[in-house]
């Protein structure tokens, strides 16, 4: 028996962020419809979304599997890692160095990357990016952070 | 004539240096993502949004609209110089005018989609100009029940209009409203899925679902296939059109400004749907349908025209009504949000200033434009010649930046990241994303609007059949979806999204 697996996938998904609210909303006061609690709406949706989910899903089984395209997990790790380490260094080291940073962990994402644009990129861009947003536009974070001065 | 009044008041407010200033960034931008294709006006709205806070509302919103038509002139180039699209709404203006420019022909093709396009631009600000005032008239009579109907006409609307899986489509609305819920309610202050952190008290920041969702998740979709853009760009000469291409052009370009027009009012339209609806169009209507993908110069007049005037009409719903027919405009709600702009029919009533002034700087903008795109075609050109791999590290470090200095808030940095995964795997299972922002815009007044009228209609559900006008609306809504789950219409409707 055939299976797209694309819409089953989305069907499941839909149904695990469905069950995630539902759950989200044991602590919440439901409520009645004259006096409708924090918990009412959500919970109305959740349960429409899981009707949802079951649906796509029922409907991916006997449906002919689609072609999927490769996933490039290295610029999936790079590009989401990035603003992540954004988020952890731009206190501590500041607006030039956590820009510096982004641009080379992102440049890498590409398999076409190297050596001498990624450094020559993180160079410029971060020299850009500084003066715009902190010399031009103000932004409150220093351009060096605490963690570089001594 | 008090349509004369309001428009002097706007074009006072929009030829205010300043304004003149940013709207003029506003479309030159927009002309340069829109040559560039892998990145459009969507995320580049959602990084600039940041940036915006510090400016007044109107220059704001002058500056992003001025991206949004800006982006469907810079699109066009790329279509025709070199095949792809610089943006979605101009994938079908490659189709006969990149045939145009390897017949050496590549110069009138601009001029028309040019002139073609401020064209359109012109009509469709006058059509804002004398429509909007009437609906926020009506908007302004809307109860909470009218409003709830309303919202769920646009949310349906946004389904069927939109293309891809109807069904998914509906799930990721779902998806959305249930996002916009996060935080804490305003009724009651209880803490809703906040999973204890602080940062979620105020809702999950809508610049980094649109930066991840969009953002991201289109860096990780351009980074599947890295293959080599072919540049070949010839010398563009002759720019102007003969007198031949005047007479078949311009009734294209009407039929194709009527058609947007009427496309980008409705919820999911916009700019996409109306030039894939007016190339269809004309090649059925025309005489001389076997030209058509050969470099018939309607081919590319009328899509142009089209995709400029729904670009801009689509405000109408977003002006009047503060109801979103497409993620742009979400974005713009989330911006007037940011500046703390209730918006819906009072912005009218209470900042005519911002309301006129942003439709009468489409005018100016979509001049300067023309001024911009004709005799700097060169420069766009060589802009093609920058590869995305220089692109995106800059892309993501504006992302990174702007998302932070909404809130100051490193929290919000760990939320792009978690959206853009989502973003991802959700475009990989072909679930479009668009639905999704509309839905999380939309999910606040959706439910504030379900519980005011239940309070007032002490919990009688059937108050949204028993009043009339609510029932109207939500009577069109259930048709609407009846109509797109129709087998006849599903077809109709795959074959105009398949020349894609």
């Amino acid at each position: 028996m055939q299976i797209n697996t694309r819409d089953a996938a989305a069907g499941v998904i839909f149904i695990v962020i469905a069950g995630l609210f539902a759950l989200g909303t044991q602590e919440l006061t439901i409520g009645t419809a004259l006096r409708m609690g924090p918990g009412y709406f959500p919970l109305v949706l959740a349960g429409v979304l899981g009707l949802i989910g079951f649906i796509t899903l029922f409907k991916a089984v006997g449906k002919a599997p689609s072609p999927m395209t490769g996933v490039p997990w290295r610029g999936l790790i790079l590009i989401l890692g990035a603003p992540v380490v954004f988020g952890l260094t731009l206190r501590g080291l500041g607006l030039g160095p956590a820009t510096a940073l982004v641009v080379a962990i992102s440049a890498f994402a590409s398999r076409r990357a190297t050596l001498v644009m990624a450094a020559s990129l993180t160079v410029g861009l971060t020299i850009f990016c500084v003066l715009v947003f902190s010399f031009g536009l103000g932004l409150p974070v220093p351009r060096i952070g605490p963690w570089l001065t001594f | 004539m008090e349509i004369l009044q309001n428009l002097g008041l706007g074009l006072a407010t929009a030829a205010e240096p300043v304004n003149l200033l940013f709207c003029f960034i506003g479309v030159l931008l927009g002309t340069l993502i829109g040559v560039l294709p892998g990145i459009g006006p969507t995320a580049t709205i959602a990084m600039l949004l940041p940036i915006t806070f510090g400016f007044e509302p109107a220059t704001s919103l002058i500056m992003l609209s001025g991206i949004y038509y800006g982006a469907q002139y810079g699109g066009s180039t790329t279509a025709i110089l070199i095949n792809l699209p610089g943006e979605s709404s101009s994938a079908v203006t490659a189709i006969d005018g990149y045939q145009m420019a390897k017949q050496g022909r590549a110069g009138p093709a601009l001029a028309t989609a040019a002139l073609g396009s401020f064209f359109a631009g012109t009509v469709a600000t006058v059509l804002i100009a004398l429509f909007a005032p009437p609906l926020t008239e009506v908007a302004l009579k809307f109860g909470p029940a009218e409003y709830f109907s309303l919202l769920m006409l646009g949310l349906v609307a946004s389904v069927a209009l939109a293309h891809g899986s109807v069904i998914k489509a509906l799930g990721m609305i779902v998806i959305g409203l249930l996002l916009g819920l996060i935080g804490s309610d305003v009724n009651t202050g209880a803490q809703r899925f906040t999973m204890g952190f602080l940062e979620l008290a105020d809702g999950v920041n809508f610049v980094a679902v649109a930066v991840g969702v969009f953002g991201i998740a289109e860096i990780l979709r351009n980074l599947e296939d890295e293959s080599d853009r072919e540049v070949m760009v010839k010398k563009v000469t002759g720019l102007f059109p003969s007198k031949e291409d005047f007479k078949a052009a311009w009734a294209p370009v009407v039929r194709g400004t009527a058609l947007g027009s009427i496309l980008g009012i409705l919820p999911g339209g916009g700019a996409v749907l109306s030039s894939f609806a007016a190339y269809t169009v004309e090649k059925r209507i025309s005489k001389t349908p076997e030209r058509f993908g050969k470099g018939a110069i309607e081919g590319v007049a009328a899509p142009e025209a089209a995709n400029n005037a729904g670009a801009q009409t689509s405000f109408i719903p977003m002006l009047t009504l503060g109801i979103p027919a497409n993620p742009v405009m979400a974005l713009m709600i989330g911006a007037m949000i940011i500046q703390g702009i209730q918006p819906g029919p009072n912005v009218a009533v209470e900042k005519p200033e911002l309301f006129w002034g942003v439709i009468a700087s489409m005018w100016i903008g979509n001049l300067m434009l023309v001024l911009l795109n004709l005799p700097l075609i060169g420069l766009w050109v060589r802009l093609l010649t920058v590869p995305y791999t220089v692109l995106f590290p800059a892309i993501l470090a504006f992302c990174c930046i702007g998302v932070y200095s909404v809130n100051s808030n490193a929290f919000d940095l760990y939320a792009v990241a978690a959206f853009g995964l989502l973003g991802y795997v959700l475009v990989k299972l072909e679930c479009e994303p668009a639905p999704l922002l509309l839905g999380f815009v939309l999910g606040p007044m959706l439910e504030e609007n379900l519980r005011r009228a239940m309070t007032i209609f002490r919990g009688d559900p059937t108050v949204f059949f028993t009043r009339p006008l609510s029932a109207g609306l939500l009577i069109v809504a259930v048709l609407v979806l009846v109509v797109v789950f129709l087998p006849s219409v599903r077809k109709k409707r795959d074959e105009v999204f398949q020349e894609e």
